[in-house]
């Protein structure tokens, strides 16, 4: 294989990884606000009890999040040079904006959530709280700012120069919003408070599955079953059905690839299950009439462009972008049904809570929300290829040119073998800590004694 | 002043903020095993840095991010041409991280050890690969007309960088013991107290040592020096902190000590980048390949808006930063929230 093929494993495979952690830090992060408001409103220690549970988790989620993600940044420099220098000018500057208002407050503020819980009353732990979740949301704005320019380029010129093409900025405000970002960040947040809610939702059923911890565990169903049903909703038919509209106006290679659709047609078919056969240029399958047409153009009669009306050599690999499509449709479209039934037989008396398979269901449900993530995901960037930024550069391009596949081979294996094993430190430290389960709630002192304030918290000398 | 100018000051001073506050957090590390004999003790040293090392790490990624979005060229000509020693850091960061939140996860003696030396392992070599890196960067690079460097990680590892690599490692170790003097009492206290001036002697000698290999090997540095004799203020100052703080940890007034140490570290920065401006990046193939602040910059527009970003920014970040340092202020206590 040669150092670009590699390249983009490593990249797939870091980007992937990393991914598994973010979206509990922006979900996990709301609920964590969310309990902090509960708290402050009804007093209820429960409430508090559960913030010191799942702020122990929170914090070793976020520190994977952190781990994997420092070599994100600089991965653009080591592996795509010439695509930073192309970009650099606009793909640079939402990276470092993403640091200078995400990253530092996140940073500075992860402290005093994760040590704070006693050493701050509520109200100034809340702040805490939601200045981290507030980061990480930011954070994800910008990074699919940066992400959406690479799939809708827009508010740019390319320049010459004497050492190669550059894309330089024309309006800031254009790079910022494409016409991609808008629906692509509701799709992604929306995805990611699924995981929040789906990983309280998975816990608190497998604490009733085992007869544990029972009061904490309905509690986590109260204030996320509801939540992730309407959010389920929202995805497909508000977000998910807007991101594969903007696909189909601005990347037709992309959407032609997803559906596996050949002919450029009226009244396109949408398939359920099948396989795209590039031999015979046919998809075989369950399919739906006028669907697709439905889902792109708005009518059951507007006009899809197929492959055919492609050149081959701007096809993005069609077996992996049309199956990624599909689970993430199919599965997508199950957390309906199984938000409908927890939301029903939660509140009809809370007869949930004796169903064990809809619990078993449940437990299962944050794998689901992980695995719909990823291959969301894989849509957007294997379907994006054989572009770096769509319709501008090609993936290939942007390679660093003194790169050899010897020392992608070495950075892969180091990587392959470090994210196996902490991934398996990962699962085995949060099981650890789930099967412990939340500590009961000790105060050294009154919460009311705690410094509430800016001025309690900077105008005295601290107690402790 | 210009545009170009101020970025190239702005990524020093980010840069300068990352080796002071990260610096201290890293020369933790590398005391860690040296300093801390029991699982009390090794938590003590892990907790002084509890609540900050990951804000701190924050400036290194900022500093990518600005030096990708102000000086592209730049950026990435350097990842590129260090791949696998890039490569390196990468792996020591992510394991120190983890190294952090694992350690007292877990009971086992085994585990905790590993991890103890996980941490203070790649806290060392996080430093000595920086330093080897600012080594290289002021010896100069084989950097071709295109901003191509063609090095493996082996050509990087030559006596001159070697030595800064092993100099930083010092300087952090020494601002390391500074801050845990602060943070810690009783005979923890005494131990790192019994470093603290060790370190700074060596220091002291491993960095003349650079300063004179710079003087007798490094002439392509030399030259602004050389033109504003006046410009030799900074390196002097630095001098004048480091006495300061030996005089300051002598009379055992650690919190001055370290406002000194920190800003010895800052002018040595300014010190280099006075000898690097107006380059980046210097080729020892032909000088007019040179990365420099103009011909590796990004264009007028962006640098403006990112100018807008960081002057809105930096202000609430360092408002933020030095309130919950105020915060975490004084001894370190083991809590229930403690790693």
């Amino acid at each position: 294989m040669n150092p670009e093929m590699l390249s983009r494993l490593q990249f797939a495979l870091t980007a992937s990884f990393h991914y598994i952690y973010p979206p509990i830090s922006i979900g996990l992060g709301l609920m964590m606000v969310v309990l902090g408001v509960l708290y402050i409103r009804t007093k209820n220690p429960l409430w508090r009890q559960m913030s010191f549970f799942w702020v122990k988790i929170y914090a070793l989620v976020f520190a994977m999040g952190i781990a994997t993600g420092v070599v994100q940044e600089f991965e653009f420099g080591m592996n795509w040079a010439d695509y930073s220098r192309f970009v650099g000018n606009i793909f640079g500057s939402l990276l470092a904006a993403e640091g200078v208002f995400a990253f530092f407050l996140e940073g500075g503020f992860l402290g005093l959530m994760l040590f704070g819980g006693r050493r701050l009353g509520p109200r100034m732990w809340l702040f805490a709280t939601f200045m981290v979740a507030f980061g990480a949301h930011f954070s994800a704005v910008w990074i699919i700012m940066a992400n959406s320019w690479m799939q809708t380029p827009g508010g740019y010129t390319v320049a010459t120069t004497a050492t190669g093409a550059r894309a330089v900025m024309t309006s800031f405000r254009e790079v910022m919003f494409t016409p991609s970002f808008l629906s692509r960040i509701g799709h992604v947040l929306v995805s990611a408070w699924m995981v929040g809610t789906s990983l309280m939702l998975s816990v608190s059923a497998w604490y009733l599955l085992k007869r544990q911890h029972i009061e904490i565990a309905k509690a986590g169903f109260r204030i996320s079953v509801l939540l992730f049903f309407i959010l389920s909703l929202i995805q497909l038919f508000v977000f998910g059905s807007e991101s594969a509209a903007v696909v189909a106006e601005y990347q037709p290679s992309k959407l032609a690839a997803m559906e596996g659709l050949w002919e450029t047609q009226e009244c396109a078919p949408m398939t359920l299950i099948g396989w795209v056969d590039k031999e015979s240029g046919a998809t075989r399958g369950i399919q739906i009439p006028c669907v697709l047409s439905f889902l792109a153009g708005g009518s059951f009669d507007a006009t899809v462009v197929g492959l055919n009306q492609i050149p081959e050599e701007l096809w993005p690999p069609l077996q992996m972008t049309f199956q990624a499509y599909r689970f993430m449709i199919a599965f997508g479209s199950l957390f309906i049904p199984i938000g409908l039934l927890g939301v029903i037989f939660y509140y009809w008396q809370g007869r949930i809570f004796k169903m064990r398979w809809l619990l078993w269901i449940f437990v299962l449900s944050v794998f689901l929300t992980e695995a719909v993530t990823m291959a969301g995901w894989a849509v957007a960037e294997i379907g994006r290829q054989p572009w770096i930024v769509f319709g501008l550069m090609k993936t290939a391009e942007g390679i660093s040119p003194t790169l050899s596949t010897e020392q992608v081979v070495a950075s892969i294996s180091i990587f392959i073998f470090l994210y196996i094993a902490l991934f398996a430190l990962f699962i085995f430290l949060l099981n650890a800590k789930i099967q412990h389960g939340p500590d009961p709630l000790e105060e050294d002192k009154p919460v009311s004694a705690l410094p509430d304030t800016f001025r309690e918290v900077f105008g005295r000398a601290r107690t402790s | 002043m210009t545009l170009n100018d101020i970025w190239f000051l702005l990524f020093v001073v980010l840069i300068a903020g990352y080796l002071i506050l990260d610096g201290f957090d890293l020369g933790v590390g590398i005391l860690h095993l040296l300093v801390a004999k029991n699982d009390t003790e090794r938590r003590l040293v892990l907790n002084s840095i509890g609540p900050i090392w990951d804000g701190n790490e924050v400036w290194l990624i900022v500093g990518g991010g600005v030096l990708f979005a102000a000086f592209p060229l730049a950026y990435a000509s350097l990842f590129s041409g260090f791949y696998l020693a890039m490569m390196l850091v990468l792996l020591f960061l992510i394991l120190r991280t983890v190294a952090i939140e694992f350690r007292s996860k877990r009971k086992p003696k085994g585990w905790r050890t590993l991890w103890d030396v996980v941490f203070s392992l790649s806290s060392l070599f996080i430093a000595l690969l920086l330093g080897v890196a600012f080594g290289n960067i002021i010896a100069g690079l084989p950097l071709d007309a295109l901003g191509n460097i063609h090095i493996n990680v082996f050509e990087l590892l030559t006596p001159f960088p070697l030595l800064v690599g092993i100099s930083a490692v010092a300087m952090m170790a020494m601002h390391g013991a500074i801050f845990l003097i602060m943070k810690t009492d009783g005979e923890l206290q005494q131990r790192v107290k019994g470093y603290a001036p060790r370190l700074m002697i060596i220091f002291f000698v491993l960095n003349t040592l650079v300063v004179l290999a710079i003087l007798l090997f490094q002439s392509q540095t030399m030259e602004n020096y050389n033109g504003t004799l006046l410009l030799g203020v900074f390196p002097a100052i630095a001098l004048v902190a480091l006495i300061v703080a030996w005089r300051m940890v002598r009379a055992e007034r650690y919190f001055s000590a370290f406002v000194a140490s920190s800003a010895m570290i800052a002018l040595l920065l300014f010190s280099g980048a006075i000898g690097m401006y107006p380059n980046l990046l210097i080729s020892s193939i032909d000088a007019s390949n040179n990365l420099t602040i103009n011909n590796a910059a990004s264009e007028e527009n962006t640098l403006v808006v990112m100018l807008v970003i960081t002057l809105i920014g930096l202000p609430f970040v360092l408002a933020y930063t030095a309130g919950v340092y105020y915060f975490f202020r004084g001894k370190t206590e083991l809590t229930a929230e403690s790693y």
